[in-house]
């Protein structure tokens, strides 16, 4: 009964601040430095980067739906483990679903897609928002964390492929190699490193 | 022989943190004091291995026998999440004053991509067990030399110029880059 | 918001009950996926198989052999137009690869001549290694049309004919590595015909 009534009334929260906090103001790479392991690992490229972002997004949403679904019902005690089975659930539907549709990019992304379990961004999500709040703010919590942390990844991933492979999503500008530095790990760690001084740059100046 | 290589592959040329890029959000969440990175050092390694076996016996056992590899990640992270339940209640019991320090590191343990992406490679790179467990021992080496050398890194940078808006996580990130850069140089000896 | 409390049946109780709610509705993406998968890996093969023996109008994949080989399979594909056999193409792989496990799909022509090598799977430096691949270097196309009896597969610094990759021996080496396995097991099964 109550559930249903949580549904139906609009929650109190501002839903547009609530999407977009995701983008900036908490992006979860650039500002919370979450899931920062795929952000790395694969982001040699643009959709690559994109590729993961989605899929991770589809994740979050979807536990911190289910999440907020069913908190009530969870004891407190195993909620942790409660959650992290219903995380895995989905992380496994887009494993099969990418195998099957998508073989290149999943063939790209690799380890880090069954990794997405552990990516403390969902984790964390689903702890400190989705078992606290309403199920539509849920769903657009998700949503806009999801997104902004796509975004991160595309333009590291972006970024990278310029500088290193001389190339846009796919399309090469030079031909022969960029600096071939920024496919490899330092170039990881060194390209993340500046990009959160810019987004720290960006955050200053729109608040 | 072979278990020497695995381990100078995983600690130095494969490095789990500085070139298959696992483990990243402790990394760089408990790296500002030496401390504090030997005890997480200390525990994932007691995870890390202990899970890789586990998981090991149950990929062979029972997921592959019952055709149900689709239930590889959700076993594998309910091994591990339990597996850190364990290990607080145990520390919990023989040493409190060890369970007080590590304090919040342990559960984020459970989150460590290092702990879940070893088991993984470990079944993946079709290992007998023994080998597995080796893998997973050179692994969690890897995991303490990159954590601790890079903590002891960061204790001096706190204490340098370093630009206002590179401080913190920024400046670490280069300097992650940079000790990357130094162990590409290990490329070729195994 | 009230937390529930954490009796051990309840807790006991939900564990289960959400795992096997996960486990049944995987079972059914599975079941749902699973053709979707088995055909992309079907694909994906007789892609490299069409570019390592082109011209093929039979099924490759489901004229297989296995063969057990250092401690792995390759499998051998015959590659057929009409009843004429136009070559074999030997799925192989090496260990001595720069980061690892890499494989190669290799076609020979019914008297062992390599026809061409595709890359199948691999985890080489981009911009060093990777240049095995087809159409990133000049690599692969020394290989097109030589004759393993004539042509030694082993990169010039070990005396062989091979010239290798710049600044990436290790690749070179290793992908030597597999074509040589590949035409053991080529002989082999010639032998056995």
């Amino acid at each position: 009964m109550e559930l249903l009534w949580k549904v139906k009334k609009p929650s109190d929260m501002n839903q547009w601040k609530n999407f977009s906090k995701g983008f900036i103001k908490e992006n979860a790479v650039f500002a919370l430095f979450l899931g920062l392991c795929p952000t790395l690992g694969v982001t040699t490229s643009a959709v690559n980067g994109l590729g993961m972002g989605l899929a991770t997004t589809f994740v979050l949403v979807m536990s911190n739906l289910v999440v907020s679904l069913v908190k009530n019902f969870i004891p407190d005690k195993v909620r942790i483990p409660a959650f992290i089975v219903i995380i895995a659930t989905f992380v496994t539907v887009v494993e099969l679903v990418m195998k099957g549709y998508v073989p290149a990019l999943f063939d790209a992304l690799g380890l880090f897609i069954p990794l997405i379990v552990v990516n403390c961004l969902v984790l964390g999500r689903a702890e400190a928002f989705a078992s606290k709040n309403t199920i539509w703010s849920s769903l657009v919590d998700g949503a806009g964390m999801g997104l902004g942390f796509t975004m991160a990844l595309t333009v590291l991933g972006a970024v990278r492929e310029l500088l290193g492979s001389g190339a846009f999503f796919g399309m090469k500008l030079i031909s022969g190699d960029g600096m071939l530095l920024f496919i490899l790990p330092p170039g990881a760690f060194i390209a993340l490193g500046y990009l959160i001084v810019l987004a720290n740059m960006i955050k200053e100046k729109t608040s | 022989m072979e278990y020497i290589l695995i381990i100078i592959a995983a600690v130095f040329v494969s490095n789990i943190v500085l070139n298959q890029f696992l483990g990243i959000c402790p990394f760089i969440g408990v790296s500002s004091k030496v401390e504090t990175a030997i005890g997480m050092t200390g525990a994932v390694t007691f995870v890390m291995v202990i899970a890789t076996l586990v998981t090991y016996l149950i990929y062979y056992s029972v997921l592959v026998p019952l055709d149900i590899v689709y239930m590889r990640t959700i076993t594998f992270i309910l091994v591990i999440a339990s597996l850190v339940q364990l290990v607080e209640i145990i520390l919990k019991k023989i040493s409190p004053p060890l369970y007080q320090a590590l304090g919040i590191f342990l559960p984020l343990i459970t989150t460590n991509c290092a702990v879940l992406g070893v088991a993984v490679l470990a079944v993946q790179k079709d290992f007998s067990l023994l080998e597995s467990t080796v893998y997973a021992i050179g692994n969690a080496i890897g995991f303490g030399l990159a954590l601790i050398t890079f903590s002891g890194i960061r204790e001096q940078l706190d204490l340098l110029k370093v630009p206002k808006r590179m401080k913190g996580v920024p400046i670490a990130f280069i300097v992650a880059g940079l000790m990357a850069l130094a162990f590409m140089g290990f490329a070729g000896i195994v | 918001m009230a937390k529930k409390e954490s009796t051990f049946l309840s807790m006991v109780a939900t564990l289960i009950m959400v795992t096997l709610v996960a486990a049944g509705l995987l079972g059914s993406v599975f079941a749902l996926t699973k053709e979707p998968i088995r055909l992309a890996e079907l694909k994906k093969k007789n892609e490299a198989i069409q570019v390592v023996v082109p011209g093929f109008d039979n099924e490759p994949s489901q004229e297989v052999k296995r063969m057990f080989v250092d401690g792995d399979s390759l499998y051998l594909y015959t590659a057929r137009k009409g009843e004429e056999i136009l070559g074999t193409a030997v799925e192989t792989f090496t260990n001595m690869g720069f980061s690892g496990e890499f494989k190669l799909m290799v076609g020979f022509s019914p008297d062992g001549t390599i026809i061409d090598i595709a890359v199948i799977k691999h985890a080489e430096t981009p911009g060093l290694g990777d240049k095995m691949e087809k159409g990133k270097s000049d690599f692969s196309v020394q290989f097109m049309g030589k004759h393993p009896e004539s042509f030694n597969l082993a990169v010039r610094k070990d005396r062989g004919d091979v010239d290798a990759i710049t600044a990436s021996t290790i690749t070179s080496r290793a992908y030597c590595d597999a074509v040589t396995r590949a035409y053991g097991a080529f002989m082999e099964s010639q032998k056995a015909e």
